[in-house]
């Protein structure tokens, strides 16, 4: 089992290469001089010259990526053009609401979607089976921030239940953090949610078309025992792929509800980062996004071990 | 006969609905099977064969399947009335089901040991530990060597007579009074079939359980059967002693079927050697011909056939329903 950890996990380091190569050449593509760019709009040709020194960008391409691979291997993200603090220090210091929002998103979503998906392809062709799937196609069809300014002006506005937008630390207590991250993560979560819910039917519907689940039945097992065990087991693969992909949904919907419902996080980070053309920001967040995005569909390839004997890597 | 049938099924209609119209599968069956006994039912694909057994099991997919009329007695008790949790504490217990398909009717992320236990466990309210060891208990039983390792092994890990022994350990474990077999060698090569049918023989003189086993084989039918139900189009149209049939076969379809069959002993068919068939093809579920359904088909048929005929009994324990079958 360690092995293949470390096996998958080695094989991870081409895909964050390419990633990096991208990153770093994001800086070089993009119009006009780096240096020029990173100096800013009111830098004078001698300042430009200067940074372009002092950043070692006057030396070959290949010279300055090797250099700033070096660097990031070291954990160093670079410095902020605006602030001038650590890259790194910035992301550490945002990380927290993201991952409290990506978590409570994805675990409101699961709870929801699973459920609903398996009932549905239980009754399918019946009205509860039509309900699920049109509220999931509706669901599917909303942006995230229209969801979220709906939910802000009836539940915080007109019946003033919840917090309009902000953050509170976990450290603050539980309470005011969950009764600030609701609304967040329901708005975030509904299109996972009818994602999900629509894979986890169709998956359903095919298992429980299987000569197996016939002899589950035959075997006097009860509807919920047929369903979960028998059923959702089975179904157990793709619908975690799905969880996996759905990952790349959350990273770009977190930037959303999070100017949204002003979090500090991650996302409205990005943004910022975005409106400055702080680019040394702008290439450690997706670094550190895409680290994550491939790290958690490591975990997801991993469990497949422990969800069907079959699969051996 | 002194026995009192333990499944009796009379006048099973079970249909279903599709897009060409409702598909009478299975139209007024009646059978039975006693205790100890064996009954072998025989016919082509889509004769109603397994739409009867699942029918007694109230397995038939509905929708689009739906038993329209009739009764299934187990011990005189109407099965077809119980409601499904009274169903359920049936299926399994007193009545168990063996399936065509060991590749696919075992499900393949759970162990084998744990797909016995979990029937055992259901049924006979065992503690976990004794439902375990009752598992291995039954692998021993169906001749499964080394069964401790295999019950912790999954289905992928079995070859298919071994699943097949898995199925039937499965079906046999709360020692159900009647067993449906379902085609149960029919995926298996010649060898193990023969192993499949002696271990079930075997199993049925220790515990005395009646067994239904459907087939299209007419020689698995002669070497395991007692007595057996010949169905055509939804109908049963001849049963008999096993060996009655064989002797004197009364229905068209049944001499068909057996001249069809290819024998090591006897040259085949006309001079060339073929093997004869019956010609023309089973008619839809949907758009049944009148009166007899074989008629179409039937190299006797003559204006009478046009009116359905009734099952007439011709010798003791041998009804037929063929207007020709006295001749």
């Amino acid at each position: 089992m360690l092995r293949i950890v470390l096996r998958r996990l080695g094989a991870t380091i081409p895909v964050m290469l390419v990633v990096a190569v991208v990153v770093f050449l994001m800086l070089h593509l993009s119009a006009g001089d780096p240096a020029a760019i990173i100096a800013g709009d009111n830098a004078t040709e001698e300042d430009i010259a200067l940074l372009r020194k002092s950043l070692g960008l006057d030396r070959p391409l290949a010279e300055q990526f090797v250099q700033w691979i070096w660097q990031l291997a070291q954990g160093d993200l670079g410095v902020s053009i605006f602030n001038r603090v650590p890259v790194a220090t910035m992301i550490a210091q945002r990380m927290e609401p993201t991952i409290a929002l990506t978590v409570l998103t994805m675990t409101l979503a699961v709870s929801l979607a699973v459920p609903l998906g398996v009932l549905a392809a239980w009754r399918v062709g019946t009205w509860v089976d039509h309900t699920i799937m049109a509220l999931a196609v509706a669901a599917f069809s909303c942006p995230v921030f229209l969801i979220g300014y709906a939910l802000v002006q009836q539940f915080a506005r007109t019946w003033k239940v919840l917090p309009v937008q902000g953050y509170t630390p976990l450290s603050e207590g539980l309470v005011p953090f969950l009764l600030h991250l609701a609304l967040p993560a329901i708005s975030l979560g509904l299109i996972y949610t009818a994602l999900l819910a629509r894979m986890t039917r169709s998956t359903m519907l095919e298992v429980l078309g299987e000569d197996y689940i016939r002899t589950a039945r035959a075997k006097g097992l009860g509807v919920r025992q047929v369903l979960l065990q028998h059923g959702l087991r089975n179904a157990a693969v793709p619908i975690v792929t799905t969880i996996g992909l759905g990952i790349a949904l959350l990273i770009g919907g977190v930037v959303v509800a999070e100017s949204v419902f002003a979090i500090p996080g991650i996302g409205r980070l990005t943004v910022e980062a975005l409106q400055q053309r702080d680019y040394p920001v702008i290439q450690g967040v997706i670094l550190v996004s895409s680290l994550a995005y491939v790290l958690v569909n490591l975990l997801i390839d991993l469990s497949y071990l422990l969800l069907d004997p079959r699969i051996r890597y | 006969m002194t026995d009192s049938p333990v499944l009796q099924i009379e006048d099973l209609r079970t249909q279903f609905l599709t897009h060409g119209g409702i598909a009478k599968a299975v139209d007024g069956v009646s059978y039975h099977v006693n205790r100890g006994e064996t009954l072998g039912v025989v016919g082509e694909s889509g004769c109603g064969k397994s739409v009867t057994a699942l029918s007694v099991m109230r397995l038939v997919p509905d929708p689009p399947g739906r038993i329209v009329s009739g009764r299934v007695l187990l011990h005189g008790q109407d099965l077809l009335e119980l409601d499904e949790a009274a169903m359920r504490r049936v299926r399994g217990n007193r009545i168990g089901m063996i399936f065509q398909e060991p590749m696919t009717s075992l499900n393949p992320v759970l162990t084998v040991g744990r797909q016995i236990e979990e029937v055992v466990a259901l049924h006979q309210n065992l503690p976990a530990r004794q439902a375990a060891e009752r598992a291995v208990e039954m692998l021993r039983l169906v001749q499964i060597p080394e069964p401790q390792r295999r019950a912790r092994e999954y289905p992928h890990q079995l070859s298919g007579g071994m699943r097949q022994r898995v199925m039937i350990a499965m079906a046999l474990s709360c020692n159900p009074e009647v067993l449906i077999a379902d085609e149960p060698t029919t995926a298996l090569d010649v060898t193990i079939q023969a192993q499949i049918l002696e271990l079930i023989r075997e199993i049925q003189q220790r515990t005395g359980t009646a067994i239904v086993l459907i087939t299209h084989d007419l020689g698995v039918i002669a070497e395991t059967a007692d007595r057996v139900v010949v169905m055509y189009a939804g109908k049963k149209v001849e049963e008999a002693p096993v060996t009655a049939l064989f002797d004197a076969p009364l229905h068209p379809y049944t001499r068909g079927l057996m001249v069809s069959m290819p024998r090591l002993d006897s040259p085949l068919g006309p001079e060339r050697g073929e093997l004869p068939e019956i010609p023309g093809m089973v008619p839809s579920l949907s758009a049944l011909p009148e009166g007899c359904r074989f008629a179409p088909r039937c190299p006797l048929a003559v204006q009478q056939c046009r009116e359905e005929p009734p099952l007439i009994e011709y010798a003791p324990g041998h009804v037929a329903a063929c207007w020709r079958a006295g001749e």
